[in-house]
């Protein structure tokens, strides 16, 4: 809705229906579909809404901050005759908001604000840049398996009790374009989360000094459900407005998406939609997607946002459809391990269900190492073979296998302690992750290196054997 | 639309759910009407009548739209633009020029944007191939426009129209809507021009269907050699996310031998669209040396682009592929995914209050899926000439669980499924094509093709691998209880050679330079050579030689990296090999046998 076309605010007294969330108001309204609405109760509290469906005698608004209190006679609705819209500047740097984008630090509303729709607008694909450039996380696991790109979704899938926070943390904390001097922000955006989980980013945020550059959208467990659908939205529209408006390079944490989705599905049943799948409404998938699509690059804009989105599986279920949609859409998952992570693996990421779809264009010659490609493939295929193997042990023993089998097993113990774990605060180049693999690739007979060429052996493996 | 029927008042919005606009006081509306909602003239579809009452499924974002607002009628269903200028073009789901618009608007797609499908303003050469007096029908030729280096346009008459050329413009440059032609058509006269419509959800005509007989070469091995599907043919590609739908559809975009690609990006991703539209250009045909956008149409509806245009999008691409199926072309079309596509329809259907089937999908989506795969086939055209429209549908199942609606109900309407495999991928064994899993009932009738191919023994090397493709598959389970130690070396040759199956043969990499395409021939060079490992090396064993001495011959272990060490265009070295293998094995049976 631009300005010139914008009908002006109408006010009705008295409404028909307050259902959970939403309220109904009869009459002929006129609300426009997604238009923000004001809800005054009898007290004088001022909510905010949205109206989700609107007809001639009836228009639903969902309400962000509940309806507890409202009466039916006594409650006043504002049609504002324009959609939710987040005021976005530079000045949210450094600073904390609700999930509509409000300060909650105490602080003054940040000034020189562009107000601009939260929903934003699909990007046009001709538009996008395709994203290619490497971004160093420190972690082996991710840099040399799962190599994260610039302007990419990757999202982290992980379970409760999983240490999912401290990972984001800790790539908030290290990544890096190698050689590069860009802008660089922060965007976080907290959804039903506890506050002691957000305290965790906040604290880790501010140790490492990045605190000045990132902006928090905080909706934590106590605050109203509704507006965990709005905290993702106003938190890109901001990093969008710092991307490609200013040309800064934002990466983007959303967590937790699985809360996102609890509330999305709470307000499609009392609106009373037809439930697809475990309950959750027919177009979660274009709803994620309207959130995970907001991640890339465009041209001439000179910054990138890069999402990295958290959600926990309900009952490690990579099936359950949370993680699926949100792999359908995101390009690759990280994927944590439960039991990697009882045996004391950090980071516990899972080799074989993780993947990064982007990585294949940001590495190799001109971009990481010349074996990287190689180095990955074949560390994926001999990691594959233990865990087959692994399977066969349990049932014959460990004393039966092959001496070629024991080999592996040894490999996939070496790769599991050397090459994905390491240290909290470890900062691995990506020398010494591809190094790394070599090394425990070395446990493995010269035959077995299928999808290395003659060159990387005479290379790398002869250095790997020197030492 | 055309401007004639733009301002006719159809009726007045009366309510809003998402994509989904209800209009009362409709009554002159039809069925499948295109109409324009509101203030802003947002595209839209009546997709269903009752009373006065008019659902309209709208194909961009509804915010704001309110009741009270009026619809217009266009008269006409949905349509879209043919004519010079659709290769090398992007659209999204509604046939509107994507890259157009980026020049005009930037970063986001504006609503309610109107721009011309195909450049109302570049002018074509035009060489017309008719006479006056000459006597036309629909779908005939008359004239012949150079659209790219590698494709000639054919423009003819649109089907329905006939009757006698009146005039015939000279050759010369023309634009689109310029009269090449005109008919006088029993008193109502026709004018015909480059450029004509035609409703999306209807199939264009042909003069008679025809059997498919020859192969749509992939140069994918698995999916040649294996599981092959015809020119006209219809096939499915399920997997679950990260098994590598979209890449397996990229390749076959840049590789198979039809002479034009359509590729629908249905609800997937932004910057997959993008990379093909940075990779293609350049990116050169293998057989005509030209970019290989310059024989490839584009329909993109993102994820995150408005649901109702992801239901057209698979209609829109389709009448594309068939408007150059008519001019005698074998078109392929891509279809990436028709699960979104299903999806939206389940959305659509949700907010219409209908009532549903199988998880939520509506009870016509078996129809809906039919009636999309119907539109694959092989043709004669109404001028005469031969076509084809192959499409390859990829599927999406939820959890990976291909038992579910949409996987099952396309494996009705397709005769061959390439099914892509969860754990194949885990150990990036790519392309994941899972041989147990997949089949191509199509193998009898492309028989003849190998033959004429000159390669009469690929239904043999097919049936053999496959056999031991199933052998090893039983054996890996045995191997899974006790471990392969106990096999007889006259059994571990099967893992054997099935390893060197997988690893050099089943696979394929995507961005080898040497690898990432394989021609027919050396594809079959290499599967004869792998089973002739098998024969030999059996025959070694029987003699008295181990496993272990056969795997460790250094002709043997060449066999492994073949597949990135043999050069495509030089398959004699396969030859040597298979050379170098007979003898070294005729060595070793010598030696075992002294001892």
């Amino acid at each position: 809705m631009d300005g010139a076309e914008r009908p002006a605010a109408r006010e009705y007294v008295g409404v028909r229906q307050v259902a959970g969330p939403l309220v109904v108001v009869g009459g002929a309204c006129r609300a426009g579909f997604n238009e923000l609405a004001e809800v005054t109760g009898p007290d004088g509290t001022r909510r905010l809404g949205v109206v989700l469906e609107t007809s001639d005698d009836a228009a639903v608004i969902q309400v962000f901050e509940g309806t507890m209190g409202l009466t039916i006679p006594g409650t006043r609705v504002r049609f504002r005759g324009r959609p939710l819209e987040a005021a976005v500047s530079r000045e949210m740097l450094g600073r904390v908001f609700d999930g509509l984008g409000r300060p909650r630090d105490g602080g003054p509303e940040p000034l020189g604000g562009r107000p601009l729709d939260v929903n934003g607008l699909p990007i046009n694909p001709t538009e996008r840049e395709y994203p290619n450039r490497f971004i160093q996380t420190g972690l082996s696991a991710v840099d040399g398996m799962n190599t994260l790109i610039r302007g990419q979704k990757l999202p982290l899938f992980s379970g409760s009790g999983l240490p999912h926070n401290r990972i984001a943390a800790q790539i908030a904390r290290q990544a890096r374009i190698p050689g590069g001097r860009d802008e660089f922000a922060i965007v976080f955006a907290a959804m039903g989360i506890k506050f002691d989980a957000a305290r965790f980013f906040m604290d880790g945020f501010e140790e490492s000094g990045a605190l000045r550059n990132a902006a928090l959208f905080l909706n934590l467990a106590d605050d109203p459900p509704v507006e965990r659908l709005t905290a993702p939205r106003a938190a890109l529209t901001l990093a969008e407005h710092l991307a490609f408006d200013l040309g800064v390079h934002v990466l983007v944490i959303l967590t937790d998406m699985s809360n996102y989705c609890e509330s999305l599905r709470e307000i499609a049943t009392v609106r009373g939609d037809i439930p697809s799948r475990k309950g959750y409404p027919g177009y979660l998938y274009s709803d994620l997607a309207s959130i995970y699509e907001r991640a890339g690059m465009v041209r001439g804009s000179g910054g990138s946002i890069t999402q990295m989105p958290i959600l926990t599986m309900p009952g490690d279920d990579i099936t359950h459809p949370i993680p699926d949609l949100t792999g359908f859409i995101t390009e690759g998952q990280i994927v944590l391990e439960r039991e990697l992570h009882r045996r004391g693996i950090y980071p516990p990421v899972g080799g074989l269900p993780s993947l990064s779809r982007l990585m294949k264009d940001g590495i190799g010659p001109g971009r990481t190492r010349d074996d990287h490609p190689r180095v990955a493939s074949q560390l994926f295929e001999a990691y594959a073979r233990v865990r087959d193997l692994r399977a066969l042990a349990s049932v014959i023993g460990e004393e039966e296998l092959t001496p070629l089998d024991t080999a592996y097993l040894a490999f996939g113990r070496a790769f599991e302690e050397r090459f994905l774990g390491q240290g909290e605060r470890e900062d691995r180049s990506i020398e010494e992750t591809l190094d790394r693999g070599w090394e425990v690739l070395a446990l493995l007979p010269r035959d077995e290196l299928h999808r290395m060429t003659e060159e990387d052996i005479e290379r790398h493996g002869r250095a790997e054997a020197a030492r | 639309m055309e401007a004639a029927a733009r301002d006719r008042i159809a009726g007045r919005v009366s309510r809003v759910v998402g994509p989904l606009v209800r209009a009362s006081g409709v009554k002159d509306a039809r069925m499948l009407e295109l109409v324009e909602v509101g203030r802003r003239r947002l595209i839209g579809e009546i997709v269903r009548l009752d009373g006065e009452e008019a659902s309209i499924q709208v194909y961009e974002d509804t915010t704001g739209l309110r009741p009270g607002e009026p619809v217009y009628g266009s008269g006409a269903p949905l349509s879209v633009d043919l004519g010079p200028g659709l290769l090398g073009s992007i659209y999204d789901g509604i046939q509107r020029p994507l890259r157009a618009i980026g020049e005009r608007s930037g970063r986001s797609i504006g609503r309610g944007v109107r721009l011309p499908a195909v450049d109302r303003e570049r002018q074509w050469e035009v060489t017309p191939l008719v006479r006056a007096g000459d006597r036309v029908e629909g779908g005939q030729v008359i004239a012949s426009v150079r659209e790219t280096e590698s494709i000639e346009h054919r423009v003819m008459v649109p089907p329905g129209v006939a009757g006698t050329v009146a005039s015939v413009a000279p050759p010369g440059l023309y634009r689109v809507d310029e009269r090449i032609a005109a008919l006088d058509a029993g008193g109502a006269g026709a004018e015909l021009t480059l450029r004509h419509r035609w409703p999306v959800r209807t199939r264009r005509p042909v003069a008679s269907r025809l059997p498919v007989s020859s192969v749509l070469v992939t140069g994918q091995r698995v999916l040649d050699m294996l599981f092959p599907v015809p020119r006209g043919g219809a096939v499915a590609l399920p997997g679950g996310f990260g098994t590598g739908k979209t890449m397996v559809q990229h390749a076959l975009a840049r590789w198979c031998d039809a002479d034009i690609i359509v590729f629908i990006g249905c609800g997937e991703r932004g910057n997959e669209m993008t990379d093909v539209l940075t990779r293609f250009p350049a990116l050169v045909d293998p057989r005509s040396g030209r970019p290989l956008m310059e024989r490839t149409v584009m329909i993109a509806n993102t994820s995150n682009m408005p649901v109702a245009a992801r239901e057209a999008s698979i209609y829109t691409g389709i009448t594309i592929a068939e408007y150059y199926r008519d001019m005698g072309y074998h078109v392929a079309v891509m279809a990436d995914s028709t699960s979104r596509w299903a999806e939206a329809l389940r959305e659509l259907s949700g907010r219409m209050e209908e009532l549903p089937a199988d998880e939520g999908f509506p009870s016509y989506l078996p129809t809906r899926l039919a009636e999309f795969y119907e539109r694959a086939g092989a043709a004669a055209t109404l001028s005469g000439a031969e076509g084809s429209v192959t499409v390859i549908g990829s599927v999406s199942p939820p959890g990976g669980d291909f038992s579910e609606p949409v996987t099952q109900h396309t494996k009705r309407f397709v005769r061959a499924l390439w099914a892509l495999d969860r754990r194949l991928a885990e150990a990036r064994h790519y392309p994941a094509v899972g041989w147990l899993e997949s089949y191509s009932e199509y193998v009898e009738e492309l028989a003849g093709w190998w033959e004429g191919e000159g390669i009469p023994e690929w239904r043999e090397l097919r049936d053999e691998t496959m056999g031991l493709l199933q052998q090893e598959s039983r054996l890996q389970q045995v191997v899974k209880l006790v471990g392969p130690d106990v096999l007889p070396d006259s059994q571990r040759i099967i893992l054997e050679t099935c390893a060197i199956l997988r690893n050099a043969f089943l696979q394929q990499d995507f961005f080898d330079e040497q690898d990432m395409y394989c021609p027919v021939r050396s594809a079959a060079k290499m599967l004869d050579l792998i089973i002739l490992f098998h024969r030999l090396g059996s025959r070694a064993i029987r003699k008295g030689a181990t496993l272990v001495a056969v795997k460790g011959l250094p002709a043997c272990r060449a066999l492994m990296r073949m597949r990135r060490t043999v050069r495509r265009d030089e398959p004699e070295a396969l030859d040597r090999m298979a050379a170098d293998l007979e003898r070294s094995i005729a060595e070793l049976e010598a030696r075992s046998g002294r001892r």
